[in-house]
C-alpha cells in the first residue's frame, strides 16, 4: 500500500447523501477477476447517457472538477453492497480523500461512512475524512464559490486547508491505528501475522462447534 | 452486570488484544462466493501465502450465474471466468466448493444454514454485506471487503473494533398477513439507512420470538440495511429444533450436540446486560410495508400515499426529490394505485421454503395479471426440491410464472435476469437502490405475500382487504 502523508488536489462536490456502493460501481463490472480497470465505471450510471457519452447533468461531470482528486459528499456515503470495488473504483478514478459529514439523529451521532466502506477503504489508502455537518455546508459553498478551488491534506497534522483567499481550516479526527497504517503503508496481514503463534495457542484450546468450557 | 448475546460471542472469540483498542477476533466460519474472492485468492499467490483453515472454509456460486435451465452452459464469457476462478481457487487451497449442478449449491446465506454450517454461537463472515443474515441463529455474523476475505483466508481472524450493542424490540403479536419483513422494513423506515452504523442490533420480544427461522433469517438479513454491522437472535428452542430435526451434514451429533445445545442455551442476552443503544416498535400495530423511494429506509405503510419533498422526517427534500424522480412517482399517490410490470420472488431475503408457501397460498387458483412477468428463484437446490415436492412450483406454473433453478438472480442483475429501464418490479428482495435490479429498473421491496398478490391483481395490493375481498 502506497503510504499516504499529504495531498493537494482539486476538490469536487457530489450533492447526495447515501450514495450506495451500486452506485459508485454498478454490479456488471464484478464480473471481473482482477483489482484494477475499475476507474472509467465509477458512477457509471450516473456518469454516462444511455450513447456512452459522459452525461453533462452529472455533478462531477463538470469542466471545473476536471483532475479532482478529494470528493466531498453527504452523511452515509459507501452504503450497502460491500464490494471493495467500490474503493477500487475510487482510487484507480483518481481520487484519494473523500469528505463526507457526520449526523445528528434523535440525541445520537451517524457516522459519516458505512462500516464495510470505510474499512475497505483503509485497507487501499483511501483516506476518508469526517467532518461536522456545517462544515461540509461551508467546502460546498467554497468549492461554488472559487473554480478549481484545491485543498492540501495533511495526515500527520491532521488538517485539511482550502486553498482559498479565506484559507478555511478543518481539523479532523482519526484513529492513531489507522493513521500509523495509512502514513507507513503497512501490509494488514503482515501486522496480523506478528500474532500468528497467539492465533496457534487460540485455536488449540477453541471448540469448533463451540461447546461450553469444561 | 450481565452481558448480550453479543458480547458472549465477542469475547469467546478475541485472540489478542492489539494496543490501539482493536482486537483480532477468530473466525469460525468462512463463507465464499464467486464475485468478491479472486483478488483474495489472486493475492495469496502473489504474496506466497496460503489458506490457514481450508476446513473452515465453505463456497459457492450464486451472483452471477443464470437460474435457467440451460445454466451450466454459461454463455458470458466473463462470468465464466468468474465461475470457472472460483473452481481453480477452491481446487488449489482445499475449500469446498458446492458450484452448479451440485444439489447444496444456491445462495451463500441460504445454504450455509441449510447445511448445519451456520450455528449459534460461532462468528461467521462472508464477502457480502448480508452475511447478516445468519444473526438469526445467535451468531455473529457480518459482511466484510475483499481484502478482509484474504485476511481470513491467511489468517483466520479479522482486525476489529468492538461495535456498539443496539436492542431491537418488538412488543405484541403480529397481525395475519404481516411478516417479519415488515417488522425490518419498519425499522430501517424508522431510524433510517444509517440508524444502525457502528453498531449490531439485537431483535427481541414477544414478536421475534414467535418468529420462524426462515423468518428470523429475512429479518436479520436486512440489518446492513439499516446500516447496523450485524443483527443477531438469542438462540431458543426454535433454532435448535431447526438444528436438530432434519439432517445438516456440518452440524455437530451425538456428544458434540449436546455439548453444543448446553453452550447455546448459555447465549442468550443476561436480564441485567446493558445496551448502548435500544428502540421498542408495536408489532401488532404493524401493517405490510412497500418501499416507495431508493433506498429502504424511503418505506411506507400499504395504505399510506406516497411523500412528499416537504414531509420531513429522515431525508432531505434533495433526497426525496431525487428518489421521486427516479422512481417515477408524485407525491400523495396511494400505492395501491401503482401497476406493476414485474414480480420478483426470491432473493437471500425471501428465497427459503416459507416464503414460497407464503406467495403459493396467495397464487393458489389464481393467474398473474397478463401484462405481468413473475419469476419465482428459490435460494437452493434444496430449497427448489422441498418446493417441487410439495408442488409449489406447479401453482406458480399454473397462475403464468416462471419456476427457476437457485441464485441470487433478479436481486442484483449481475446475470441474465433483471429489468429493463423503467419497468416497475414488485421485488421480495432487499435494495431498492438505483439500477439495482438493472440499469433504470424501479423496485418496491414487500414481503412474499404481496408481491405474489401485486402479480396476481397487476398492481400494489393491501394484502388484508385484497384476500378478504
Amino acid at each position: 500500500m502506497t503510504p499516504f502523508t499529504q495531498h493537494t488536489g482539486i476538490v469536487a462536490t457530489l450533492n447526495r447523501s447515501n450514495v450506495d456502493t451500486d452506485q459508485i460501481i454498478p454490479k456488471q463490472f464484478l464480473k471481473s477477476i482482477k483489482r484494477t480497470g475499475y476507474g472509467p465505471n465509477a458512477f457509471f450510471d450516473w456518469r454516462y447517457g444511455a450513447d456512452g457519452s459522459p452525461d453533462p447533468d452529472f455533478e462531477l461531470n463538470h469542466p471545473r472538477f476536471k483532475g479532482r482528486s478529494i470528493l466531498v459528499a453527504r452523511n452515509n456515503f459507501g452504503c450497502g453492497s460491500s464490494r471493495e470495488h467500490a474503493v477500487w473504483a475510487l482510487a484507480q478514478d483518481g481520487y484519494a480523500v473523500i469528505i463526507a459529514p457526520w449526523k445528528a439523529a434523535g440525541g445520537t451521532r451517524l457516522p459519516a461512512y458505512a462500516d464495510i466502506f470505510r474499512s475497505n477503504a483503509m485497507k487501499n489508502g483511501l483516506l476518508l475524512i469526517e467532518l461536522a455537518e456545517e462544515e461540509v455546508n461551508v467546502i460546498f459553498a467554497l468549492v461554488e464559490r472559487y473554480e478549481g478551488l484545491e485543498a492540501t491534506v495533511d495526515l500527520p497534522e491532521q488538517k485539511i486547508i482550502f486553498l482559498a483567499p479565506e484559507h478555511v481550516i478543518y481539523g479532523f479526527d482519526i484513529e492513531a491505528s489507522d493513521k500509523a497504517q495509512l502514513i507507513g503503508g503497512l501490509d494488514d496481514i503482515d501486522l496480523t501475522l506478528q500474532y500468528e503463534s497467539e492465533i496457534g495457542r487460540f485455536e488449540q484450546q477453541h471448540d469448533p462447534f463451540l461447546s461450553p468450557p469444561e | 452486570m450481565g452481558h448480550t448475546l453479543f458480547e458472549k460471542i465477542w469475547s469467546r472469540h478475541v485472540v489478542h488484544e492489539l494496543p490501539d483498542g482493536s482486537v483480532l477476533l477468530y473466525i469460525d466460519r468462512h463463507l465464499v462466493h464467486e464475485v468478491t474472492s479472486p483478488q483474495a485468492f489472486e493475492g495469496m499467490r502473489l504474496s506466497g501465502r496460503n489458506i490457514r483453515r481450508p476446513e473452515l472454509t465453505f463456497s459457492t456460486m450464486d451472483h452471477n450465474v443464470a437460474t435457467t435451465e440451460d445454466r451450466l452452459d454459461i454463455k458470458d464469457p466473463i462470468s465464466k471466468a468468474q465461475v470457472d476462478a472460483l473452481e481453480e481457487n477452491c481446487n488449489d487451497f482445499g475449500v469446498s466448493l458446492f458450484g452448479l449442478g451440485d444439489p447444496h449449491q444456491g445462495i451463500v446465506h441460504v445454504i450455509g444454514p441449510e447445511m448445519g454450517i451456520t450455528l449459534p454461537g460461532l462468528t461467521i463472515v462472508c464477502g457480502d454485506s448480508h452475511t447478516s443474515t445468519h444473526g438469526a441463529f445467535g451468531a455473529l455474523a457480518f459482511g466484510i471487503g475483499t481484502s478482509e476475505v484474504e485476511h481470513v483466508l491467511v489468517t483466520q481472524t479479522l482486525k476489529q473494533h468492538e461495535p456498539g450493542t443496539y436492542k431491537v424490540e418488538f412488543t405484541g403479536r403480529l397481525s395475519p398477513h404481516v411478516f417479519s419483513k415488515d417488522m425490518v422494513l419498519k425499522l430501517i423506515g424508522t431510524i433510517g439507512t444509517a440508524g444502525g452504523a457502528g453498531h449490531v442490533f439485537e431483535y427481541c420480544g414477544e414478536a421475534v420470538r414467535s418468529l420462524s427461522m426462515e423468518a428470523r433469517m429475512s429479518m436479520c438479513n436486512m440489518s446492513i440495511e439499516g446500516g447496523a454491522r450485524a443483527g443477531m437472535i438469542a438462540p431458543d428452542d426454535t433454532t435448535i429444533q431447526y438444528i436438530t430435526g432434519i439432517d445438516r451434514p456440518y452440524a455437530p451429533t451425538g456428544a458434540a450436540l449436546d455439548r453444543a445445545i448446553a453452550y447455546w442455551r448459555s447465549l442468550p442476552t443476561d436480564e441485567d446486560a446493558e445496551f448502548d443503544r435500544t428502540i421498542s416498535i408495536d408489532a401488532a400495530s404493524l401493517v405490510p410495508q412497500v418501499t416507495w423511494g431508493t433506498n429502504p429506509g424511503m418505506v411506507i405503510d400499504i395504505d399510506q400515499p406516497v411523500p412528499g419533498p416537504d414531509a420531513g422526517g429522515i431525508y432531505s427534500r434533495t433526497d426525496v426529490e431525487n428518489a421521486l424522480e427516479y422512481i417515477g412517482l408524485t407525491p400523495g399517490t396511494r400505492m395501491t394505485d401503482v401497476p406493476v410490470d414485474v414480480v420478483f420472488i426470491g432473493s437471500c431475503t425471501n428465497s427459503r421454503i416459507e416464503d414460497l408457501r407464503q406467495a403459493a397460498a396467495v397464487m393458489e387458483g389464481r393467474k398473474k395479471a397478463d401484462h405481468v412477468e413473475l419469476l419465482v428463484v428459490p435460494g437452493s437446490d434444496q430449497v427448489r426440491r422441498q418446493a417441487e415436492a410439495e408442488g409449489l412450483d406447479r401453482i406458480f406454473k399454473a397462475a403464468g410464472g416462471e419456476w427457476r433453478y437457485a441464485g441470487c438472480s433478479m436481486c442484483l442483475g449481475m446475470n441474465p435476469d433483471q429489468l429493463r429501464p423503467q419497468q416497475r418490479c414488485a421485488s421480495t428482495s432487499n435494495r431498492n437502490f438505483e439500477g439495482r435490479q438493472g440499469k433504470g429498473g424501479r423496485t418496491h421491496l414487500v414481503s412474499p405475500e404481496m408481491a405474489a398478490a401485486a402479480a396476481v391483481a397487476g398492481k400494489f395490493v393491501d394484502i388484508r382487504k385484497w384476500l378478504d375481498r
